[in-house]
């Protein structure tokens, strides 16, 4: 994937789709084994749940996706009436900020992966 | 361009298309989401050659081994035949040649046909009765047996199916059986894996198919196979599973029960349990659960935690018809 800008895209100086699928197991994981939200895992599928996984990471590495705010709000319209809050986001990007420092990812590339994160809170949270 | 042929039909697959692209142009009925190879909603197969190895990615490597791939991520470099996943079935007619029980409520259902029926052991196929009524069984036995399949078929409450399977088939008898279906079996290769088998009540069908077929291509990891019921009675093929571990240094087999009447040599607990507490990493294993499908979810979910990779974690959940 090339940027428009000169400046190699994230997705690209992260390790693009090979980044993705060595994440995806350690970060899943790590969301299951956190109490703080793993209940609103307890009824999905574990193989569907880990290819969207996959797709959300390849959104938060700055990837190609095809996720529109609106998919966000509807997607996790059931977990907002679960109770899903900000703490639980903040607990979702946390979990992936320790992923990618697990995986010697540089501290100014997952600050880049959180901005991106960022941008979809208030979808997500359906505000 | 190439040429795609799906049920007779062709349709020209144009330079810059995807396959999902000409399909959908030629308004063919496929199911897809994403288009871009991560929901798997579009997965078709193809009936002649090797796909794109770029249309296979992300996909499990039982499912590329049969040849399965990802319509929006497929360019096609060659022409194409491809079946897609709701096309019609193709059922051969197969005749019964046993049919015992093996224990009190399993039957063992053994059919033979003509030629040679081409599957993995731990596929499963569905079986048709004269007037349509259809219900999918896994394979018990390996290919290498002579044009027959196995078949363990657990007697259901008012089961409309396995009823009429217990009481009215007989030696003789013919059935029609689909082409084999799931992607739930063993691949000769990373031979010193360890291999972890979970199943309950009838899942020891294609877990015994899976076993026979390692340690027939020498699998030299360990493997361990856990197969629970509530009562014994309902376990079957105990002594030939102990007879195999002496055999085989490398095969453990560990017969659990869940109720509170267990005899000498059982394990106290359901399959799962025991096995999770048995095997306390599972970081590199391949994992296959078969049966019920509250045990098999669950045990997904807890030998992805346990550290096995979800591409290494094979399921197949039983679910039964309601009436």
């Amino acid at each position: 994937m090339t940027d428009s800008k000169n400046e190699q895209a994230l997705y690209d100086r992260i390790g693009g789709e090979a980044a993705v699928n060595v994440a995806v197991d350690i970060f899943y994981r790590k969301v299951l084994n956190d109490h703080r939200i793993n209940r609103f895992f307890d009824n999905v599928d574990m193989e569907k749940q880990a290819a969207k996984q996959k797709a959300f990471l390849t959104m938060a590495f700055g990837g190609p996706h095809n996720y529109t705010g609106e998919d966000m709000r509807k997607g996790h319209a059931h977990l907002v009436k679960m109770g899903l809050d900000d703490s639980h986001f903040d607990a979702v990007v946390e979990n992936l900020g320790a992923t990618l420092e697990e995986l010697n990812v540089p501290q100014e590339l997952i600050a880049e992966v959180v901005t991106i994160c960022e941008t979809t809170r208030n979808d997500v949270l359906g505000r | 361009m190439y040429k795609l042929t799906i049920a007779e039909q062709t349709y020209t697959c144009q330079p810059d298309e995807s396959v999902l692209d000409t399909l959908l142009r030629e308004n063919v009925a496929i199911s897809y989401a994403c288009k871009k190879g991560t929901c798997h909603s579009c997965m078709v197969r193809s009936l002649d050659n090797p796909p794109p190895e770029a249309a296979q990615v992300g996909l499990k490597s039982t499912l590329k081994k049969h040849h399965h791939f990802l319509a929006c991520l497929c360019h096609p470099e060659q022409d194409m035949v491809i079946k897609l996943p709701d096309s019609s079935e193709f059922y051969t007619e197969g005749t019964v040649v046993v049919n015992d029980m093996l224990n009190r409520n399993t039957l063992l259902l053994i059919i033979a046909f003509k030629d040679a029926f081409e599957f993995n052991a731990g596929q499963f196929v569905n079986l048709q009765r004269a007037d349509g009524l259809t219900r999918s069984y896994s394979i018990a036995n390996t290919p290498q047996e002579n044009n027959t399949l196995e078949f363990h078929i657990r007697r259901l409450p008012s089961g409309k199916f396995s009823g009429w399977l217990h009481d009215d088939i007989k030696v003789g008898d013919t059935i029609a059986v689909s082409e084999p279906r799931g992607h739930c079996f063993y691949l000769p290769e990373r031979r010193e894996q360890g291999i972890l088998l979970v199943g309950t009540g009838t899942g020891l069908a294609p877990l015994a198919g899976i076993l026979t077929d390692a340690l027939a291509h020498g699998h030299s990891g360990p493997i361990y196979l856990f197969h629970g019921s509530r009562e014994v009675e309902d376990l079957y093929r105990i002594d030939e599973m102990r007879q195999l571990a002496q055999q085989h240094e490398n095969f453990h087999y560990i017969p659990c029960i869940s109720s509170n009447h267990v005899p000498d040599g059982f394990t106290h607990g359901r399959a799962n349990d025991v096995a999770l507490a048995t095997l306390t990493d599972l970081k590199g294993w391949r994992v296959f659960l078969c049966g019920h499908p509250d045990m098999v979810n669950q045990a997904k979910r807890m030998t992805f935690l346990k550290g096995a990779s979800s591409a290494d974690i094979y399921a197949d959940a039983f679910l039964v018809t309601p009436n």
